[in-house]
Order: structure tokens, then C-alpha cells, then sequence
């Protein structure tokens, strides 16, 4: 087998099984924010209760987002020696970055956020699960730094056959860093939103702290919807222009513009086909992508055909991982609002269906932001940095095919493990609910006697 | 001092960090495969568990500060290494879950295996962190394009398995130390008896490493004797690691784990010294070797680098240590403990 395959097939599998688990804990430790926001002004006991059966579920989604993210800086260096040979003056320092000014932050905060709340005061308590969210979305930040100037690199120059920092800003601010991070940042509060709703709708349903249950509900649905608006107008908007400006090809690949057209049209539904490359019964609006992009309907947009072969990106995956994606995202604006004016009406916690609906979208957002992640990095190849270097010369060359067949079988039974063992420790976990009202209060009141 | 040289600097710190932070975090994990009865093998977990996370954060950073600074020994060493650093991401994969899944199921076939993966979740990183010493130490095969022509069997050579055995008897040491802090009466009692066999282990090791290091790497003491830091790290070393059992006797046991920290810290820095101003020496030709300078990124990079760092690891140090001072003290175990 070919040491290229198996080690993009490793890295898919490794960062495509660790990227189920940042949106999740971000979006959590945002609406945790909120929650313990709530609790401690408030003096709610309500929502410390939420905030305390939240925050197990965060510490077990944090725990495995760590132990697979290792993997990931690692992998550079042992399957990517060439690429890290090349852009190491760039690409190392955001990692650095993320370490000193992300991941320090967000995994000493959390073991105080979890374990701290008898020992430090209510205040301090609060902070830490401010630093907890600030950390995550500051790691967020800097490896999507990284990720984005593989798209867009920009602040160097070339010099003896490596890529090398003329400047640090320009690098960090790359076209495509702001649009990626509002974008992605914004998933996870998505996914975050839909895990908080899909584990209060599934207490609804089992008549399980039924109260407690549809305070956190009301408070997902709410930003639920907010953050599912956004994800299209502004910050996908915007993306998709950025791409459309930094990326011609992997815009006409991802939107199936095969021909160069003027008023070229949005396209809702269709199934491509290769060679030749054509949409077959495509359902679309004329004028409204070039008016999308451009801002004009009579725009020109480039399509595939004005790009060398060897050039584009796989035209298959990209439209369909894409298209996916969007549809996600006007399905969570949809059912986010079906549950506002349900719950607006009074009908909510008797709607069974609807409830059940939101029991199952639970893994949908992960699944949205799969799709996003293949349609970015699938779209920007054969390169693995845009039009300097090709994937293919960047992999490890003292490094055999063996050697990668057997870590790629081994991570895989690992992950096959990890996963289903997440699955069923979170099911176990929400099942239980919060801890019941009586106890709590009575431990809370035996305290204050004591102090 | 130039930044190339500042920044083999920072990346010790930044590994001495590591070693002295996740050192006792991966001896407590060795201790626990011995340790009998499920409140203490809870205890143990709970000693660590709030910090065991940002400990690991070190190797972390560690290892982006090299990317960063030094890629073409990122490059070159990572990629020579490959198999045994995918043992070591397996064993700290198994081991980061083992802590938080332990105690989610009341079960104790599933918490034995818990136990395990923590056990041998630790015991593994601590051998490789030393092999690898071992064989940097010795330097490896690399050839003048700075390609690495070596195998897997050839890193697990007697001189890098014994400095792999010398590191997990430091890190049990280590580990002992700080959970003689954490524990009382009969615990504290148990802990305490692994202290002096791990100590004269270590001494021993120690001290035959030393001999086998003049045979295997004598390059490595050229110039040393002559060299001011070094008379200093050594005297340091010897005087903590004679300071660790004093301290232990006398119950103080937090005196006790600032030595074996220093330990730790003066034996980094005595490697450090001995390879400068190489930093992975080439058994090939030493001219091959890579260098601080051969293989470092640009005065620019190294400059923003080292901005990032000023700025930032103050901050990491003054949070971490106010964290710690929460957490100090015996463990009592509570609802919301592992």
C-alpha cells in the first residue's frame, strides 16, 4: 500500500474523530457561562443544578476532545516530516500559541471548575468557567490560524526551498482566518445548543426532574436559535465569499459550477456526475450565487473547466459534503424555531414528537461540522498548502508503509472503542438527570450551618 | 546569548516542566498498579485528578515550542521515532480516558480495566520519555540531507532501555513523594515505603548510566569539566537528590518533592549542557548532526516566539501555582470526586 493513502487515511481518521468532541465542549462551556451566570447572580439553585449535570457532561467530552487532540500535534512531525520540514518557521508557532495561551488556560480552569466549587469562592467559581469557555474558543483560534493558512497562506516568503515568516500578523490574519473562526466557533455553540436541548428533551420525555429539565431546554432553544441564524447570515455568508474571492476552483467545486458562467445560479439539490463533470437534475435559483458572491447577478463566476486538471480539487466529495452542510443548517434554524413557538404556545411539553425530534438532532451539528471540515480541507487539494505545496510531497519519507498500516489499524480499533464507550457513558450520565432538588438543598443549607 | 540559544533554553524549561509536573502524575499511575483496595486506588486518581490535565498540557506545549522553534528536529526526530511515539499517544490516550471513565460505572471488572489502562497508561509513557532520551543522548543515524537511516529495533538498544528504567524509577520516586503529601495514616505509611528502595534504584542507575554514558556518548562530556554550569547542575543534583530521603525522615514531605523536583530539573539540565550546542548528534558523522542553528526557524519567528512566550507563560506559572495552593492538602473524598 502507498505510505500517502494510509497516512491521509490516519489523519482523516484522527482529526475527524477528534473534531466530534471541541464543538461539543466549546458550545457546552458557553451556554455554561450562562448557566452558572444564572445560578450565581440569581442565587437559583435551579440552575446550579443544571450547571453541576452539564459540567459532567462537559468533563467527559473534554476528556476525550484531550486524549485524541495530542494525537493530532504529534502526527505533523511522525507522517508530515516534509510539510513540517517546509513550514515549521510558520506553522509551529501557532501551535506554540494555542499551548501557552489555550490549553493551559482551559484544562487548569476546568479541574478548579469541577472540583473547586467547595474550595475556592462562588466567584472565582463563576471565572472558571468563564476561562474554561475563553480557553477553548482561544485554542480554537490559534489551530484554526494554523488550518487557515494552509488555505490562504500569506506573511512569508520563500527561501531555501522553505517557507519562511516575513510577517506574524498578516500570517495570523490570513484572508481566511476572521471567516473560518466566527464560522467554526459558531458550529460548536450550535452543537452545544442541540446537545443541552437533546438531553433536557429526553428528561421531558422520561418524566425525569421534569422542571428542572425545561429551564435548560427554554435557554438552548433560545440561543439555539440565535447562534443557528448566525451560522448562515452573517458568518457562513461571509465565508462563502471569502472562498469565493481566495479560492476560485474549490468555490466551483463545492457549488458544481463546471462551466465559467455569468449570472451563475445557487444550486439547492442535485447529483454530480464524473467525467464529464455535470450536475444531473439540479434544482437552482439563476443569478443568485454570482449575486451571493459578488454582490451582482450578472456576475461572471470561473468554473471547474478554466482550471488545469491536475489542479482541482475531487469534485464529487466537495459538492456533496457541502450541500449536506447547508441543508443541516437550514434544518437547525428550522427546528430551533419550531420549538420557540411551540414552547411560545404552550404545546411544547406535551409535543412528543417534537421532543423526540430534538433527542435525535442531538448528533446532527457533529455531523454539519464533518461535512464543513471535508469540504474545507477535501476542497483545497492536492494542496496542503495552497499553490506552494502538494500533498503528495509532504509526508514523511523515512517513514514505511507498514509502520502506518499498523498505527492507522490501532487508532482505529482505539477510536472504535472510545466512541462507543463515550456513547454509552453519556447516555448513562443524562439518563440520570441532575441530582434531585431535596438533597441538594439540604446539602447547601447543612453548609451554611456550618459556616 | 542569541535567540537560537534562548530558545534551547525555553524548550528545556518547557520540558522540565513536563518532566517534573506529569513526572509524579506518571509515577502515582505506576504506584497504582500496586495499590490495593478501592478507596485507596480513588485516592490516588483524586490526588491527581484535578491537575493531572494541565500537567499534561507541558508536553503539549513542550512539543509545539519545537515545532516552532526548531522544526527540522520536530521533523527529523518525530518521524524516526514513529512507532514508538504512536505507543506513547496510545498509552496516553487509554490514560486520559481511564481517569474520567473509572468512575461513571459501579463496576469492578470495569474499574479494574480502568486501573489498568491508568497503570500501563503511565508505566509505558515514563519508559519511552527515557528511551528516547537514551538514544538522543547517543545520538541517532542521520545522514548529511538530515535523514534518519535507522529502525525501530534500533532505537531499543540496552544504553536507551536503561535510561528508560532509570526515568520510570525517577518518575516512582517522584510520584511517591508527592503522594506521601496527599495521603494519611495507613496509605501515607504504604506510600512511604517505596520511597528509599525507588531512591537507592535510582542512585544506582544513576550512577551506572553515567559510566555507560562515557562509553556509548563520550563526546558528550568534551568540554564539560571546564564548563561552570555544569559543576553547578551537579552540585544541585547531588545535593537534592541526597536532601529527598532527609526530608522524607523528617515527615517534610513538600521539602521532599521541591528536591525531587530539582532532581529532575538538574538532570534535564545537565543533558542540556552536555549536548549545547547540538541537539539530536548524529551517530553517522557528528558533522550531521542537527544543531541549534542548522535546524532552527528564522530570528523572526524566534522573536514573535519569543514574545508569545514572555507574555504569556508568567500568566500560565501565577494561575497554575494558585491552582495547586486550592487543591493542596491530604485528599477527602466527596460526591464529586472521581
Amino acid at each position: 500500500m502507498d505510505p500517502l493513502i494510509l497516512s491521509r487515511i490516519q489523519f482523516a481518521v484522527t482529526v475527524g474523530f477528534h473534531f466530534l468532541f471541541p464543538p461539543i465542549t466549546i458550545g457546552l462551556a458557553w451556554l455554561l457561562v450562562i448557566v452558572e451566570t444564572l445560578g450565581w447572580r440569581r442565587n437559583d439553585q435551579t440552575y446550579v443544578r443544571i450547571g453541576k449535570f452539564f459540567a459532567r457532561i462537559l468533563a467527559l467530552t473534554f476528556a476525550v476532545g484531550v486524549a485524541t487532540g495530542i494525537v493530532m500535534e504529534f502526527q505533523f512531525g511522525t507522517n508530515w516530516a516534509e510539510y513540517s520540514k517546509f513550514v515549521g518557521d510558520i506553522f509551529g508557532a501557532p501551535l506554540a500559541a494555542e499551548g501557552v495561551f489555550a490549553f493551559f488556560l482551559e484544562s487548569s480552569f476546568l479541574g478548579l471548575y469541577l472540583f473547586g466549587r467547595n474550595r475556592v469562592s462562588k466567584a472565582v467559581h463563576w471565572f472558571s468557567a468563564l476561562m474554561v469557555a475563553t480557553g477553548s474558543t482561544i485554542s480554537a483560534f490559534w489551530i484554526l490560524v494554523a488550518s487557515s493558512w494552509m488555505q490562504t497562506p500569506a506573511g512569508f516568503h520563500i527561501q531555501g526551498g522553505r517557507a519562511e515568516l516575513t510577517n506574524f500578523w498578516d500570517a495570523v490574519f490570513n484572508p481566511s482566518t476572521l471567516p473560518r473562526f466566527f464560522h467554526t466557533i459558531d458550529a460548536a455553540l450550535i452543537a452545544g445548543a442541540f446537545i443541552m436541548a437533546g438531553v433536557s428533551a429526553a428528561l421531558i420525555l422520561k418524566n425525569k426532574e421534569v422542571e428542572t429539565a425545561k429551564r435548560s431546554m427554554t435557554l438552548a432553544l433560545v440561543f439555539g436559535l440565535i447562534v443557528s441564524l448566525m451560522e448562515v447570515f452573517p458568518f457562513g455568508h461571509i465565508h462563502g465569499q471569502q472562498v469565493a474571492r481566495t479560492q476560485p476552483e474549490k468555490f466551483a467545486a463545492i457549488q458544481g459550477l463546471y462551466t465559467t458562467q455569468k449570472g451563475a445560479p445557487l444550486v439547492f439539490f442535485a447529483y454530480p456526475t464524473i467525467p464529464p463533470p455535470q450536475l444531473r437534475a439540479p434544482i437552482e435559483i439563476p443569478g443568485l450565487l454570482s449575486w451571493l458572491a459578488f454582490g451582482d447577478v450578472s456576475a461572471p463566476i470561473t468554473g471547474i473547466n478554466e482550471f488545469p486538471p491536475d489542479q482541482i480539487p475531487p469534485l464529487w466529495p466537495t459538492f456533496v459534503s457541502y450541500h449536506n452542510m447547508v441543508l443541516l443548517g437550514m434544518y437547525f434554524i428550522g427546528v430551533m424555531l419550531l420549538g420557540l413557538i411551540q414552547l411560545r404556545r404552550r404545546k411544547l411539553w406535551e409535543n412528543r414528537k417534537l421532543l423526540t425530534a430534538f433527542v435525535w438532532s442531538m448528533p446532527l451539528p457533529l455531523i454539519a461540522c464533518q461535512l464543513g471540515w471535508i469540504t474545507t480541507e477535501v476542497g483545497r487539494q492536492p494542496w496542503i498548502v495552497y499553490h506552494m505545496m502538494k500533498t503528495s510531497d509532504a509526508i514523511s519519507k523515512t517513514v514505511g508503509a507498514g509502520e502506518i498500516l499498523f498505527s492507522l489499524i490501532l487508532f482505529s480499533a482505539i477510536y472504535l472503542m472510545l466512541g462507543s464507550l463515550y456513547i454509552f457513558l453519556f447516555l448513562r450520565e443524562t439518563s440520570h438527570g441532575p441530582e434531585p432538588a431535596s438533597r441538594m438543598s439540604f446539602s447547601s443549607e447543612a453548609k451554611e450551618v456550618l459556616s | 546569548m542569541d535567540l537560537n540559544t534562548i530558545w534551547f533554553v525555553l524548550v528545556g524549561i518547557l520540558f522540565i516542566g513536563y518532566a517534573v509536573l506529569d513526572g509524579f502524575d506518571l509515577g502515582v499511575g505506576v504506584l497504582h498498579l500496586f495499590t490495593k483496595g478501592e478507596d485507596r486506588r480513588r485516592i490516588n486518581i483524586n490526588a491527581i485528578g484535578p491537575v493531572w490535565d494541565g500537567n499534561e498540557v507541558w508536553l503539549l506545549t513542550g512539543g509545539g515550542a519545537l515545532f516552532a522553534a526548531f522544526p527540522i528536529v520536530y521533523a527529523t526526530v518525530f518521524s524516526a521515532f514513529y512507532l514508538a511515539l504512536m505507543l506513547l499517544l496510545f498509552a496516553l490516550i487509554l490514560r486520559a480516558v481511564s481517569f474520567e471513565f473509572r468512575g461513571k460505572v459501579e463496576s469492578s471488572t470495569w474499574r479494574t480495566a480502568c486501573d489498568w489502562a491508568f497503570g500501563i497508561g503511565s508505566l509505558l509513557p515514563a519508559v519511552l520519555f527515557g528511551v528516547a532520551l537514551g538514544n538522543i543522548l547517543r545520538g541517532i543515524p542521520i545522514d548529511k540531507t538530515g535523514s534518519f537511516t535507522g529502525s525501530f529495533l534500533g532505537l531499543l538498544n540496552p544504553y536507551s532501555i536503561t535510561v528508560g528504567v532509570l526515568t520510570l524509577v525517577l518518575f516512582v520516586m517522584h510520584g511517591a513523594v508527592y503522594m506521601a503529601m496527599k495521603t494519611s495514616g495507613e496509605q501515607q505509611r504504604w506510600i512511604l515505603r517505596w520511597i528509599n528502595p525507588a531512591w537507592i534504584a535510582f542512585v544506582a542507575l544513576y550512577l551506572f548510566t553515567t559510566l555507560a554514558t562515557f562509553f556509548e556518548a563520550g563526546f558528550l562530556f568534551q568540554g564539560l569539566l571546564s564548563n561552570p554550569l555544569f559543576w553547578v547542575l551537579i552540585l544541585l543534583l547531588f545535593g537534592s537528590v541526597l536532601y529527598v530521603p532527609v526530608a522524607t525522615k523528617a515527615e517534610k514531605y513538600f521539602k521532599a518533592f521541591l528536591a525531587s523536583s530539582i532532581v529532575i530539573a538538574s538532570i534535564i539540565g545537565l543533558v542540556a549542557v552536555s549536548l549545547f550546542p547540538r541537539f539530536v548528534p548524529s551517530r553517522i558523522d557528528m558533522a550531521y548532526s542537527l544543531t541549534i542553528h542548522n535546524s532552527s526557524s528564522t530570528p523572526g519567528t524566534l522573536g514573535a516566539m519569543l514574545i508569545i512566550a514572555l507574555i504569556g507563560m508568567p500568566i500560565v506559572i501565577g494561575y497554575t501555582i494558585f491552582i495547586y495552593r486550592v487543591f493542596r492538602g491530604s485528599v477527602v473524598l466527596s460526591k464529586e470526586s472521581y
